[in-house]
């Protein structure tokens, strides 16, 4: 981690207030490479969520740079960034919105401007890719969560973006669900930052964690060496496993 | 005119039963006018009013809101249409309901409102066979374009007078709420009388009776809602003050209130004048060579005094419609009771 | 707990089904309009389009149990009609006596009254053969063939798509309000006032979540390329076979219509 690889994700000097005036994000910089899998811990209200919806620019910083391969977040650029970063939302009701799981897979590429043959091609590759190809037709409200998650995954694998973000991947998921997400996600090979309080995850999804509280980054580095820190896990809201 | 509880369906499921019930046994959407009730005149002139009302309004939507707006309605249609669900007991197993025009109004500005309440009543006579479909037409003029147009005119009226706070923002919540639903329920009465289908002397009474008292119930949860929305999210309402100022708007819908609370006693005192009309858009069944009857004067053949007749017959009317009311909330206690034991 | 407005689709596999949704909500409209054209009076009319709608359940294989059922709920609103037995002039069909009231029912009107029962009975039933053999997204591909503004189709799907989730949030509210609503022996709930302001109070709660969930979905648009505009995949017209049996299903209808002025 010595040598930062800032080719997948590069944020510089990055400052946020929510219009109340709370500071939400204060100097945030972090570099992420490509494949790389980052996970995001903290408290609530660390600023975690925050953090994620500026990198494809539904909030934007007042101050700093956020960066995404060679794109940097602005508004002129913000189609652009979108096809590049894919977020899963914590609550797949909020990400699932569409009469059908087609019409909510296809949402992405359908913006995208992409041809019809072209749209049915990328729903059916990333409804493959999670393993849910039946339930195309389907209206999501009946289903699991656990494969509403896994849908809600494809909705964004649909889009071929490089950078996957997911906010609470495994919040809510029985054992089983919770493990055939963790199965999909090791085999994505996009780069990924991974939201969550869930550290077991984090043991098995990410080589590496930083560790976020009151806005700002308080650690960063390998996941076997923070996790093992029992201080720091404590300081910040952490429980050790 | 209270509506009876919907006769459930086991297949349907509890949840289901209790949307289409709570749907229907509220005491507004009793102003759901099922197909067959109007004729079919006055229904396609009311389809084409509200045709245009929403047009106009959906062209307004387009051009006043940002881009969340399709996300909002959505969302807010789906709310109101759940909020109707949430329901008080008054008394002997009648219970007060929302109707929602006037707190749609109140959070999305008048023409939000009307897109959002079409998208209500549309969906209860498309999914939940709550009014008719020829008949969705009078009822969207009645509740998604009459209900909102007034709540509108009456709520900016008396936010002016009673001030801006809080306390100002729930009194014209209740002010708007209730002559909302009196209104739409005196339009629907009017158009039941235009169709031939009741008196105007017994419809026009017992609707606006009934509904004067079902009023009382929006009003307060109307009221209510908004208070605790002030406290919360004041932002939102000060968003929908925004959008909306439309003058206009404001004269039409005190225009009428004005016109059908002036309107509907006058014709249920004079219903020659209604009849007479009632006479002449039945020209589509008359062209057609189809019997059409007229309204006559006496409601209660048998009793020579033409006021003594009606008076009997608004009471007549008024009780009959307490006694469904209370026979349909009986039903529904007693089925709740054998759904909890 | 799935309280779902899908649930009012039956799943099945018949021709009823299989019709195309487009054709199926045009046949539905049509029905509805020969009925409330149909005159009063024209019985025979009346029973052969009850068999159309008796028959396209039975095709459907819904079972008439439940449309029959389902179909009673307009019942109530017959009360609108009820007055109309005495106030139509003509021979005296039957009479009742209460106390000293002699009450005389006109044949007229038992027959218009009757007419108007049994017709808006007929709507409701094509209605509910719509929604039980139509799945809604089907429904939304319908409405946006027949022109209905993309605004208002872009609303409706989001509506029903969230119907369900708000009313389990209702229904929450409600379970909650309830399992706390414990009653002292001889004391009362609280007044109307207080009652009514409570409801109120959830319903704003309600809508508030409603507000912050919008914007939760709003993001969620974001972050796949929503720019405010509404696109959508087009979609197949109608094949052939579809549009014969629509022209065959309104002919039908045309000649029961025909027939109903022949006998009114």
């Amino acid at each position: 981690m010595t040598d930062r690889d800032c080719l997948a994700i590069q944020i510089e000097g990055l400052r946020f207030a929510y219009p109340d005036g709370q500071v939400a994000l204060r100097d945030i910089s972090l570099c992420v490479g490509p494949g790389e899998h980052v996970a995001i811990v903290g408290p609530n209200g660390a600023g975690k969520s925050t953090l994620m919806l500026h990198l494809n620019g539904i909030l934007t910083g007042q101050q700093g740079v956020v960066r995404v391969g060679d794109v940097e977040v602005t508004a002129a650029n913000l189609r652009l960034v979108r096809a590049r970063v894919g977020i899963v939302f914590q609550n797949p009701d909020d990400q699932l919105f569409s009469p059908t799981v087609f019409d909510d897979v296809a949402y992405g590429p359908i913006y995208m401007g992409l041809s019809e043959p072209e749209v049915r091609e990328r729903v059916s590759l990333a409804l493959r890719q999670v393993d849910m190809e039946s339930y195309a037709p389907r209206t999501s409200h009946h289903l699991s969560l656990g494969e509403k998650k896994r849908i809600s995954v494809a909705t964004v694998l649909a889009m071929d973006p490089q950078v996957l973000i997911l906010d609470e991947p495994s919040a809510g998921l029985d054992p089983r669900a919770r493990r055939k997400l963790i199965v999909l996600l090791q085999q994505l090979r996009q780069t990924m930052l991974v939201s969550t309080h869930d550290l077991r995850l984090v043991q098995e999804l990410c080589s590496r964690t930083v560790v976020l509280d009151q806005g700002g980054i308080v650690a960063d580095g390998l996941t076997s060496v923070l996790l093992a820190d029992e201080q720091l896990l404590r300081a910040h809201g952490l429980e050790p496993i | 005119m209270f509506a009876l509880d919907r006769m459930g369906n086991e297949a349907m499921g509890w949840a289901t039963r209790q949307v289409g019930g709570a749907a229907v046994a509220s005491g507004p959407p009793a102003m759901h006018i099922p197909d067959g009730f109007l004729s079919t005149g006055v229904s396609l002139v009311l389809w084409a009013v509200a045709v245009l009302a929403i047009g106009v309004a959906l062209a307004q939507v387009n051009r006043e809101l940002d881009e969340r707006k399709v996300p909002l309605m959505g969302v807010m249609a789906a709310a109101i249409f759940a909020g109707q669900m949430l329901n008080f007991s008054v008394t002997g197993g009648t219970s007060g309901h929302l109707l929602g025009s006037a707190i749609a109004t109140a959070l999305l500005g008048p023409w939000g409102a009307i897109v959002v309440m079409t998208c209500v009543v549309g969906t209860q006579a498309i999914l939940f066979q709550d009014g008719g479909l020829l008949a969705l037409g009078a009822n969207l003029v009645n509740m998604a374009v009459i209900g909102v147009a007034v709540a509108y005119a009456v709520f900016v009226v008396s936010r002016r007078l009673a001030g801006r706070g809080r306390f100002g923002l729930m009194l014209s919540g209740l002010v708007a709420g209730w002559t909302s639903i009196l209104v739409s329920a005196l339009a629907c009465a009017l158009q039941l009388a235009l169709s031939g289908t009741s008196p105007a002397n017994l419809a026009i009474p017992a609707m606006g009776g009934i509904h004067a008292l079902i009023g009382i119930g929006e009003g307060i949860i109307t009221a209510a809602a908004l208070g605790l929305v002030y406290t919360a999210r004041r932002d939102v309402l000060e968003r929908a003050e925004d959008t909306a100022s439309v003058r206009g708007l404001v004269v039409g819908g005190l225009a009428l209130a004005v016109l059908l609370a002036v309107l509907s006693p006058l014709a249920s005192t004079h219903p020659d004048g209604l009849e007479w009309v009632a006479e002449e858009q039945g020209f589509l069944g008359a062209a057609l060579d189809a019997p059409f009857r007229l309204i006559t004067d006496y409601v209660f053949p048998g009793i020579a005094d033409e006021k003594t007749a009606t008076v009997v017959a608004g009471i007549v009317g008024i009780a009959v419609v307490m006694l469904a009311g209370w026979l349909a909330g009986g039903a529904r206690r007693r089925r709740e009771s054998g759904r909890s034991a | 707990m799935h309280s779902s407005p899908f649930d009012l689709y039956h799943t099945g596999i018949s021709p009823v089904h299989g019709l195309d949704a487009r054709v199926k909500l045009v046949l539905a409209l049509a029905f509805v309009l020969c009925v409330s054209l149909t005159p009063v009076g024209a019985w025979p009319v009346y029973l052969l389009l009850l068999a159309v709608t008796l028959s396209a359940a039975e095709l459907a294989e819904l079972g008439l149990g439940l449309v029959l059922r389902r179909s009673l709920l307009a019942l109530p609103f017959a009360l609108a009609a009820l007055p109309l037995l005495v106030t139509l002039p003509g021979p005296t069909f039957a009479s009742l006596r209460i106390g000293r009231f002699l009450i005389s029912i006109s044949g007229p009107g038992m027959e218009r009254f009757v007419s108007i029962v049994f017709r808006s009975w007929l709507s409701v039933q094509m209605a509910i053969l719509l929604t039980a053999t139509t799945p809604l997204p089907d429904l939304l591909v319908a409405f946006g063939a027949l022109r209905l503004p993309r605004l208002l189709v872009a609303i409706l799907a989001l509506m029903w798509r969230y119907l369900a989730v708000l009313i389990d949030e209702a229904l929450r509210m409600m379970r909650a309000r309830d399992a706390r609503s414990g009653c002292v022996e001889g004391r009362g709930g609280g007044s109307l006032r207080w009652r009514a302001s409570v409801t109120g109070a959830m319903a704003g709660s309600l809508f508030l979540r409603g507000f912050e969930r919008s914007e939760r979905i709003h993001s969620a648009m974001l972050s796949r390329g929503y720019d405010g505009t509404i696109r959508s995949l087009s979609r197949q017209p109608p094949d052939s076979r579809s549009w014969r049996l629509m022209v065959l299903g309104l002919a039908v209808l045309a000649g029961l219509l025909l027939l109903g002025y022949r006998l009114g």
